[in-house]
């Protein structure tokens, strides 16, 4: 049980969040009306992005020390359970996007990064394909995850703010700031964020022990 | 001071090498020329400034790649290996990174001059503002680029390695310079460019200080 314990956290905020995201009430705000409810479900997907991000940079840096292969292959599963989440923020923005823009894909700037900064993250999984050497390519590919992490905050939290974007947060639309009042977002809000944040730590591990076992099977 | 010291001798030993062959300078240059020349002859009927201006800045990412990829993966593994032997990874990095810089400043300097005599209408009225960008332009191309050229370089795998690691990392600064240099063809004060100006700086010591950081790791096998 105590090794369970968030592994049940995370599928119940995550069951609670897509019942009560559905159903309770939420503020009538100008353009967004009821979209207001994808805040629920698209948000968290880059707060899990970029805590899987942060881990597997940790375990790059760690690696780069320590040349363990375990390391490794912790960095390289948790950048693959994190272009997951990435690719579902881009496509629950796309959908959003489509009730509230008029269009899946509109070359809004914050969809142009964050689609770029998943490619950088494809670009790193090239690169481990590139090189057949086990522990060349650990060295390498930690290099590069952690060359490319600084490129990916600027991608996603600062070069927005400099263009003009229709996305909510920016450029004057209604933004997160005017939720913060209504405490029964909040409510949903939140957890929503912890359960998803849970579920892709859960989807890392998984993938590591998977890896791990076949690790194991090649080297006998 | 020992790393001054070792910087200046490794510039003067690629400037010396590149004075000799003459084949990076050469070679790029003719390929910037006949670029624009193409690009004139293929979009003639176009007339609008801000397309020209953001087809000088894709001219000369294209030209970069071409120009700072060299910088590593031309070198044998002999030659890294006594460069190595010789010079502290920091020194190496750097004299790389400076050498670059210069070599892409003469690039887009004579590339400029070359446009705005092509596109005889575009000559942007705040030159010095276009200049200030295609400064900003060469110091970080070549920063970007001499990093990834190293990965790319010990990853054994060449230019297209080069292209795919390196574009996602360029286009935020790509999109800051083409601003920059919109900013400067429409004539707009300079109150509105620090934004960009603070950016590119702030990309570039961020791009360096990793770099510095994470050479050393690199380049030991």
């Amino acid at each position: 049980m105590h090794k369970t314990w968030w592994k049940i956290l995370g599928s119940v905020l995550v069951i609670y969040t897509a019942i009560a995201g559905l159903l309770l009430h939420v503020p009538r705000l100008p353009i967004l009306n009821e979209t207001i409810r994808n805040l629920y479900f698209h948000v968290p997907m880059w707060f899990s992005m970029i805590v899987l991000f942060s881990i597997s940079v940790f375990y790059s840096i760690k690696s780069l020390s320590t040349k363990s292969e375990i390391d490794d292959m912790k960095a390289v599963e948790s950048v693959n359970a994190g272009i997951i989440f990435g690719l579902l923020g881009l496509v629950t923005g796309a959908i959003w996007a489509k009730y509230c823009w008029g269009e899946f894909w509109s070359f809004d700037p914050k969809q142009n990064f964050a689609a770029i900064s998943v490619l950088l993250y494809f670009a790193y999984l090239i690169l481990r394909n590139a090189i057949d050497e086990e522990q060349k390519r650990a060295k390498i590919s930690a290099i590069y995850n952690i060359f490319a992490f600084p490129m990916m905050v600027v991608l996603l939290f600062v070069l927005p703010r400099l263009k003009d974007s229709l996305h909510p947060g920016n450029g004057g639309n209604p933004g997160f700031n005017s939720y913060d009042l209504d405490s029964r977002m909040r409510m949903v809000f939140y957890p929503a964020c912890l359960g998803w944040i849970l579920i892709g730590y859960w989807v890392y591990t998984i993938r590591f022990r998977i890896r791990t076992i076949e690790n194991k099977q090649q080297h006998n | 001071m020992q790393l001054a010291k070792e910087v200046k001798y490794l510039i003067h030993k690629e400037v010396l090498l590149e004075w000799r062959s003459k084949y990076t300078i050469n070679g790029v240059l003719l390929y910037v020329v006949s670029t624009i020349f193409t690009c004139y002859l293929s979009f003639v009927s176009l007339g609008d400034k801000l397309t020209w201006n953001a087809l000088f800045w894709i001219i000369m990412l294209f030209a970069s790649i071409n120009g700072v990829s060299k910088s590593f993966l031309q070198e044998t593994k002999g030659q890294q290996l006594y460069s190595y032997v010789l010079a502290s990874p920091a020194a190496v990095l750097i004299s790389k990174t400076v050498y670059n810089t210069i070599l892409m400043l003469v690039l887009t300097t004579i590339a400029l001059g070359f446009y705005t005599l092509v596109f005889d209408s575009f000559t942007p009225p705040d030159l010095l503002m276009y200049y200030v960008a295609v400064l900003l332009g060469s110091i970080s191309f070549s920063t970007v680029f001499t990093m990834v050229s190293a990965i790319a370089s010990k990853a054994g795998n060449g230019g297209m390695l080069m292209a795919i690691l390196s574009f996602p990392i360029i286009i935020p600064v790509l999109i800051l310079l083409i601003k920059l240099a919109k900013n400067a063809v429409d004539g707009l004060p300079w109150e509105n460019s620090y934004d960009e100006i603070t950016m590119l700086l702030v990309v570039n010591v961020l791009v360096v200080a990793t770099s510095l950081l994470l050479f050393p790791y690199l380049w030991r096998d």
